[in-house]
Formats: C-alpha cells, sequence, structure tokens
C-alpha cells in the first residue's frame, strides 16, 4: 500500500478507514455474531493493528480485489482475538478518523437482516453503499459551496429517495423547488454527472495503482 | 443511511450508459476492452448500426477518439461521432465492422499464405500509424478484425501514444503480457518498436515454419536495437519469405536453400527435367 512517504500513508489509510469502517463494523456484527460493543471495538483494533503492522502493503492486486484481501485479513484478526479471548483495547496512541459506531448500530437495527447467505456480497454492497454515501457527501459540500443547493436537493429527493413509492415525478420537484421541469431535468443531469465523478474520485483514493482503479471502476460498472 | 432502493438506483448509474437524449439506442454488448465497453447500437437518425465506445476516463477516450480520427487509413476504423453523455461519460460512434478476430479467423483452418497476407496488412496499417508518430502498445490477433470482404482492421488503440503525451502516460505499464515488450512491461517510455515487438510475437502465432520464426524472434529481441528497426523491414522479410527468397533473419543450410530454389523454380525444373527425360528416352529409343 499506497504512498511510501508518511503522509502519503497515513492519507491513504484514512481514506481506506472512511470507506471500510461500516462495512467491517456490519460484517464483524453479523458474520462473528459480536456485539455492538465488541464489534466497535474489533473495528478499531482490527484498523490500529492494520497501521501499525502494514498490514495492507502485502496485498497484491493480481491476486485478489482490496474488499476481499481486507475481509480475510479482517476474519484472520477476529479469529485470533477470539482465540486469546482478548478484548481489544481503543486508542493506543495513533488517532484514527472519529468512528461513530453508534450511526452504523442504527444502520444495522434499520437494515433488520435476518440472515446473510453470501457474506462476500454483503461486504460489497456495504462499501458500495459507504462509497456512495462518501460520494454523495462530498457532492451535497460542493453544491452548498456554489450555492447550487437547488442540485444537490433534486438528486437528494429524486435519487436518494429512501422509497421508490415516494419518489417524487419531476413535476413535483419542479413545484416543490420552485423550478421549471427542465430546469429539475438539468440540474439532475449535472448532479449525476458530479456525482459519478466524486464516486471514481473516492475510489481512486482507495485504490494503491492505476490498474487497481481500473479493476474497481469497471467491476463498478458491472 | 443509503436506503436499499436508492443503492439499487445509485449502481444502476454506473451500469448502463444513459444515452437519453442522444441519436443512439444500445442492442447489445461488442466486447470489454481495458479502457471501456463497445456496444452494439443503432444510429437512429442514419438508421445503421455502429459500434458505439463509451470509457469511463475522459482523458483515456479522448486520446483514442482523436488518434482514430487523425488516422485516415483503410485498416483502422472511422470514427463518425463524439460527445458526452448525460450521465458525464463520453463516448464516439465507430463504423460497425463484421468479420472475425484474428485469433478465431486463423483458427478456422487458413493457409499459410492467406495469414501471412492478413499479418502483412496489418504491418501496413500499423507502419502508416507510425508514420504519424502513434503507437498502439497492444498490438495482439484479438485487437485484429478480418472483415467478411477480406478487409483487415486494427482496433482498440484505446492505450496508443502520440509523441504530444506526456512521459507519465507514455511510461504506464499496458498491454497483453504475451505481447508486451520487455521495455513496456518495465514501465520505460517505449517508440515504434514495442510495436515491432508484439507483431513478432504475433508472427510466432501465425506459422511454425523456420524462416517465419527466425523473423518472429528478431522482431522479438529483447533490446530494441537488436529487432527490425520498423515495422517496413519486417514485412520486407516476410514478403521476402512469401516470394520464395532468402529471408534477412534466417540463416539458411544448403539443403534449404536447395529446397527453397526447388519451390521457387518448381514450373522451370519440372520443365527442363521432362525435356531431359524425353531427350533421354529419344536416344535410347534410337539405339534399341
Amino acid at each position: 500500500m499506497r504512498g511510501t512517504q508518511p503522509d502519503d500513508r497515513r492519507a491513504a489509510f484514512d481514506a481506506l478507514v472512511t470507506a471500510y469502517w461500516k462495512p467491517v463494523f456490519k460484517y464483524v456484527r453479523l458474520k462473528w455474531h459480536a456485539s455492538a460493543e465488541d464489534a466497535a471495538d474489533l473495528t478499531q483494533g482490527f484498523f490500529l493493528k492494520a497501521y501499525e503492522k502494514d498490514f495492507f502493503s502485502a496485498f497484491d492486486a493480481s491476486r485478489a480485489r482490496f474488499r476481499t484481501y481486507l475481509r480475510t485479513c479482517l476474519d484472520g484478526f477476529v479469529a485470533n482475538a477470539r482465540k486469546a479471548d482478548a478484548r481489544l483495547k481503543r486508542g493506543g496512541g495513533v488517532t484514527l478518523i472519529p468512528i461513530d459506531f453508534g450511526e452504523a448500530e442504527r444502520e444495522l437495527q434499520q437494515q433488520a437482516i435476518d440472515r446473510v447467505d453470501d457474506f462476500e456480497a454483503y461486504f460489497r454492497r456495504e462499501w458500495l453503499r459507504s462509497l456512495f454515501a462518501c460520494a454523495a457527501g462530498r457532492l451535497r459540500e460542493a453544491c452548498v459551496a456554489r450555492n447550487r443547493e437547488d442540485r444537490f436537493a433534486v438528486f437528494e429527493q429524486y435519487d436518494l429517495a429512501p422509497d421508490d413509492r415516494d419518489r417524487p415525478t419531476y413535476a413535483e420537484l419542479a413545484r416543490r423547488l420552485r423550478l421549471s421541469q427542465a430546469e429539475v431535468t438539468n440540474e439532475l443531469a449535472a448532479a449525476r454527472r458530479e456525482f459519478r465523478r466524486l464516486v471514481l474520485e473516492a475510489l481512486r483514493e482507495q485504490c494503491g495503482s492505476d490498474e487497481e482503479f481500473e479493476a474497481e471502476s469497471q467491476a463498478l460498472s458491472g | 443511511m443509503i436506503s436499499e432502493p436508492a443503492l439499487d438506483r445509485l449502481s444502476a448509474m454506473f451500469q448502463g450508459p444513459d444515452v437519453t437524449g442522444t441519436r443512439y439506442q444500445l442492442l447489445s454488448v461488442l466486447g470489454r476492452g481495458g479502457m471501456g465497453v463497445v456496444y452494439l447500437a443503432r444510429d437512429t437518425v442514419l438508421d445503421r448500426e455502429v459500434a458505439l465506445k463509451i470509457v469511463e476516463r475522459p482523458s483515456e477516450d479522448a486520446n483514442e477518439a482523436r488518434i482514430l480520427a487523425r488516422l485516415e487509413h483503410p485498416g483502422i476504423v472511422p470514427v463518425h461521432d463524439f460527445g458526452e453523455l448525460p450521465d458525464g461519460r463520453l463516448f464516439y460512434a465507430m463504423k460497425r465492422v463484421r468479420g472475425d478476430r484474428l485469433d478465431r479467423w486463423m483458427a478456422s483452418g487458413r493457409d499459410l499464405s492467406e495469414r501471412l497476407g492478413v499479418f502483412l496488412r496489418v504491418c501496413e496499417t500499423v507502419a502508416f500509424a507510425h508514420a504519424h508518430g502513434v503507437v498502439h502498445r497492444d498490438l495482439k490477433p484479438e485487437n485484429v478484425m478480418v472483415g467478411e470482404f477480406g478487409e483487415v482492421l486494427v482496433l482498440d488503440w484505446g492505450v496508443a501514444t502520440t509523441p504530444s503525451q506526456s512521459a507519465a502516460s507514455q511510461r504506464r505499464i499496458v498491454g497483453t503480457t504475451e505481447y508486451m515488450a520487455p521495455e513496456q512491461a518495465r514501465g520505460e517510455a517505449v517508440d515504434h518498436r514495442a510495436d515491432v515487438f508484439a507483431l513478432g510475437a504475433m508472427l510466432e502465432s501465425i506459422a511454425e515454419l523456420a524462416p517465419v520464426l527466425a523473423i518472429a524472434r528478431k522482431a522479438r529481441s529483447d533490446e530494441p536495437a537488436s529487432r527490425y528497426q520498423d515495422v517496413q523491414s519486417l514485412a520486407a522479410d516476410v514478403s521476402r519469405f512469401l516470394a520464395g527468397r532468402a529471408v534477412e533473419a534466417h540463416r539458411e543450410r544448403l539443403v534449404d536453400r536447395l529446397a527453397r530454389f526447388g519451390r521457387r523454380y518448381r514450373l522451370p525444373i519440372l520443365l527442363v527435367l521432362t525435356y531431359l527425360v524425353a531427350r533421354i528416352l529419344l536416344l535410347w529409343l534410337v539405339h534399341v
């Protein structure tokens, strides 16, 4: 991994933690049947150890996707932690990105998952959710900074609508936001364009090489 | 949190391209390359089928479209149209080529002179590109199309380089290992001799005769200075082989030279032999 200078390494590591902490927390909760508190400790402990031991530098993009590699490392880490019957402590001199485990736990409760049959697919979907959430957050910031709140509002109410049944029509959106219908579709097209760019930008930050990024962006395109 | 339906909606944004508002209607996927996906599409204005290439990274896309637009040659697929989709991806429409990829075409039992004839057409196209400063960097049988009417087209110029590109992008490791020159695999800047190497690798898969293999081996020497210095010299050696003449890359034994002489002058030799046999028979009959 992912930058050889200390600052580069830290920035690359932060990008990975931002992208993966929620999928890791939820995965540990479901796959390892950990309590919320244990899953939070294991997630913190995993990333701390990964940083200290430079776990991710051994990743070889020609052999597996980074997601698969990370999940394998995580399974090994949790299995060892369980074997040692030691609860991992937070902290340890390295300040990770602030992690709100309460939020992740609330999401998990909201998802109300009874059973997971395919943990690989589950982990990928959670990673994708995290990636899209990161890009949507950046889109919001960019729109606010440029006084284009309408653009984000159109995107949020149309593409991020939680339920298909509550999704407004273009005409409804136009009424709500006091725009013409053409303005709604133009703003939506522009927001989608920017969202796509921001997703690829966030993905690029997570990848250690051009080849890995190419493979990941192709996989994203199905 | 992004809900399940929203997650599906956003994922769909990355799957099929959104061609709303363009003149194209997507029909099927023709192929996936390193830089994007090529769709079979209908141009609804001109009512014809086209190959529509859609790529993720604008810089790379513009690169290929500009290169194709610059290289007007019968062996290079022309670009009809270029633009941006509503989702921000760039596209360009190319002539739809019907035919077989070279690897599949060769698998359908073609004789040696036919295969080498196609190889020489590939060489002509690549030499034309080199004359315009363009290095393909990913030549392989899968990137050559043999059309229904014998046309030969070199495809996928997505990773080609031009002299105007930055040194970093020229050094980027791209291509297919089997056909990649050592300097390209090491991530060094490459010149047209990297394509000579790839053509040598292609030639090796085309024919197994000693003189052709010698040509292929010379073309794919590890050191660029030991290869043919341009595609024309490589093609000239293959043409010499086809014409039954000695090739530069292969030192012949006497027996090989005689065999080649025999093959090249088969008819005159047969005529002379027939004449001599007839004379001997005549003399013998006269003396009996």
